[in-house]
């Protein structure tokens, strides 16, 4: 059933979905050990110092019009060309912690993989401002480097590869900016750099209401894993501000090992709506390097709940392609041969 | 039985995000059909002594690739570097093996085309040795072109699913169906309209197989998708243009098959044809821009999908857990 294209891996198939090692299969023979984040939203404070971090290491340009959202404190808005990390904040009422409680148990019953002791209902930690009556969820996102990036398989040109960290970096010299990866990723995290802001505000300059000259205009840009700080033993901007440790950064395997003892604890301290994003390998991008422990479901943080890489059916795709293209052929033939003078 | 599904989302916000793609990458698709099936016209008339018809259809085919190609790269963010995609060949990417058959069929349709353009301009084209050669390259760049003219009809159907656009990644399976059968019936049109009846027959009964397929393929394709993906092709401009679409295929292919021997009604009913794929490609394009602006099309198909996997058993391939 599978192509082998090479018989010693046992063909490509894995290339394209499920469990496999990234770095390997874009053909590093010697590579680093994966290295992500463990993004412990359960103590966020919200103070979006990862946000900046990134942007002044990274030399980002203003992204928007600087608007109010009312979107509790969260003015940021999502991730984009030159927001590598946005922090998602979320206001919630006692109803809505009941539901997220009811959805954790469910992943309970349901038998998900899981380590650990069920959980016993034991009296919640309910640390200041959270009330029974409220809770505030902060959450800082970022692009998860996919074990099947999506972005990076049907890139054209080669700009997006896979480093030896096992991360997916655009090359910004080589894109073209022809906008596939945009369409192409699950998560809605790369995007193709406009000058970020409506046309009346963008003078350009260093003087006060001027904005500075939009670098690398045109190309497709999102977070590096900080690749530039990783190759010289470096921990990434944005890990090394937080405050609170809730980016954590680290070799994969470790992390998700850590993330899995956190799920744990916090069930034992009466908290069901505990659950991990991005741990699991067999989901349907292969697991995300960056994983993180959430207290309601994906979608209340604006992550996809069942995210599938495009490639997976690409071979699928392929074939009906090339069917409807001999239909198309066959037709033609009819019309020649059958249609007469 | 479909289960309910619970929709929340973080302040209405997008999940996936709309590729920076507009009208101009919506002119490609549907002027890389008309070329993809004008090749196989032009290679059978070609075959079969048509003349006209050969030459009308290697033009068209010249002019629609030639304008496509140049939409191609003006959408691009940046222009200058279109030729990265013609430094490497990625088999995972859509766009690149895309980019590749677009090469070869242009390749091929150039040089056919530019002999048609001598003949008519009585040789003055400055060939100079060339033209010999000519003479015996012009047959085989009309296979060559027969050959990538299928695949550049079908490849951009692939380059749309091949995506985590909601919409368009839905019609996987059968977009390729469409994409193809639009092409047919384009390129068939323009024969009608270019060419007198004499000749046409075969882009006649081209354009009526076309038909068929495309008002059958789009039916069938949209009763396969995700109820909510398959929404925004019923909705604001993208519904009323595939609407269009549809009568404007119908009342081309009746013309072609009633009519298309008087020279009038078969260029009106090309005509008609031509306008049915430009509102299907503009119209599936537009469908699935949409539907990456508003998170419900992400969530609801996802949320579903992982409800009935758990329904059935599957519960070690979700991208939550428990530890
Ligand atoms: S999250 Fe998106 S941008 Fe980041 S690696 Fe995965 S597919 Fe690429
Ligand atoms: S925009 Fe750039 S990085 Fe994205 S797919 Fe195109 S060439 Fe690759
Ligand atoms: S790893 Fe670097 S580029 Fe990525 S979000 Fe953190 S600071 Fe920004």
């Amino acid at each position: 059933m599978v192509n082998s294209w090479n018989p010693v891996r046992g063909g490509w198939a894995h290339e394209l979905s499920g469990p496999t090692d990234p770095a390997t299969d874009s053909g590093w023979t010697e590579h680093e050990a994966r290295r992500g984040f463990f993004t412990d939203t359960s103590i966020c404070i919200g103070c979006k110092a990862c946000e900046v971090a990134c942007k002044e290491w990274n030399r980002n340009p203003r992204d928007g019009d600087l608007e109010l959202t009312g979107w509790s404190y969260d003015n940021t808005q999502g991730l984009g060309a030159s927001t590598w990390r946005h922090v998602a904040f979320i206001e919630q009422d006692a109803a809505r912690v009941e539901q997220a409680r009811e959805s954790g148990r469910r992943l309970v019953d349901l038998g998900m993989p899981r380590i650990g002791a069920p959980t016993a209902d034991a009296p919640v930690d309910r640390t200041p401002p959270d009330t029974a009556e409220f809770r505030w969820l902060m959450a800082s996102d970022v692009c998860k480097h996919c074990t099947h990036a999506g972005c990076l398989d049907v890139c054209p040109t080669g700009a997006l590869f896979r480093t030896e960290f096992g991360s997916v970096v655009v090359q910004p010299d080589v894109c073209n900016g022809c906008g596939t990866c945009v369409a192409g990723c699950p998560f809605g995290v790369i995007e193709r750099r406009s000058d970020g802001t409506a046309a009346p505000t963008t003078r350009e300059g260093e003087r006060k209401g001027e904005q500075p000259k939009v670098p690398r205009r045109g190309v497709a840009q999102k977070c590096t894993l900080c690749y530039d700080r990783l190759v010289d033993g470096q921990t990434p901007a944005c890990a090394k501000t937080c405050p609170t440790t809730s980016i954590k950064f680290g070799e994969h395997a470790e992390l998700v090992a850590a993330a899995r003892d956190r799920v744990r604890e916090l069930h034992e301290q009466g908290m069901p709506e505990a659950r991990l994003y991005g741990a699991n390998e067999l989901d349907g991008v292969g697991g995300t390097g960056s994983v993180f422990l959430l207290l309601d479901e994906p979608e209340v943080y604006g992550l996809p709940p069942d995210p599938r890489v495009p490639t997976a059916d690409l071979q699928v795709m392929f074939r009906r392609a090339g069917f409807a293209a001999a239909g198309m052929v066959a037709a033609a033939v009819v019309a020649f041969v059958g249609g007469g003078r | 039985m479909v289960p309910e599904v619970e929709f929340t989302s973080y302040y209405g916000r997008a999940i996936v995000k709309p590729p920076p793609w507009g009208d101009l990458i919506a002119s490609y698709l549907f002027l890389g059909g008309v070329a993809g099936g004008s090749g196989l016209l032009a290679f059978g008339a070609q075959l079969t002594g048509r003349k006209l018809l050969c030459r009308n259809a290697r033009l068209g085919a010249i002019a629609a690739v030639s304008i496509g190609g140049a939409a191609l790269v003006a959408d691009l963010g940046r222009p200058d570097r279109f030729y990265n995609m013609l430094r490497t060949i990625k088999p995972t990417s859509p766009m690149s093996i895309g980019s590749w058959i677009l090469t070869a069929y242009s390749g091929g349709m150039g040089v056919a085309a530019v002999s048609e353009i001598d003949r008519l301009t009585r040789n003055r084209l400055p060939l100079g040795p060339f033209r010999g050669l000519l003479s015996f390259a012009e047959p085989v760049g009309g296979a060559v072109a027969a050959a990538f003219g299928p695949p550049l009809a079908a490849y951009t159907a692939v380059l749309l699913s091949d995506t985590a656009n909601p919409t368009w990644n839905a019609a996987h399976r059968d977009l390729p169906f469409v994409f193809v059968s639009s092409a047919s019936l384009a390129a068939s049109g323009l024969a009608m309209v270019t060419t007198p009846t004499r000749e046409t027959r075969p882009a006649r009964v081209l354009a009526v197989i076309g038909v068929a397929g495309d008002l059958i393929g789009t039916r069938w394709m949209e009763r396969r998708m995700d109820p909510v993906a398959a929404e925004p092709l019923h909705q604001g401009r993208p519904g009323t243009l595939l609407r269009w679409s549809e009568r404007l295929a119908a009342a081309g292919g009746f013309g072609a098959l009633l009519l298309g021997g008087h020279r009038l009604p078969a260029a009106l009913a090309g005509i008609a044809l031509l306008g049915a794929s430009a509102c299907t490609r503009f119209g599936i394009l537009e469908a699935g821009i949409n539907s990456a602006k508003d998170p419900r099309y992400t969530i609801e198909p996802q949320r579903r999908r992982l409800e009935e996997r758990r329904a059935a058993g599957i519960t070690d391939d979700s991208i939550t857990t428990v530890g």
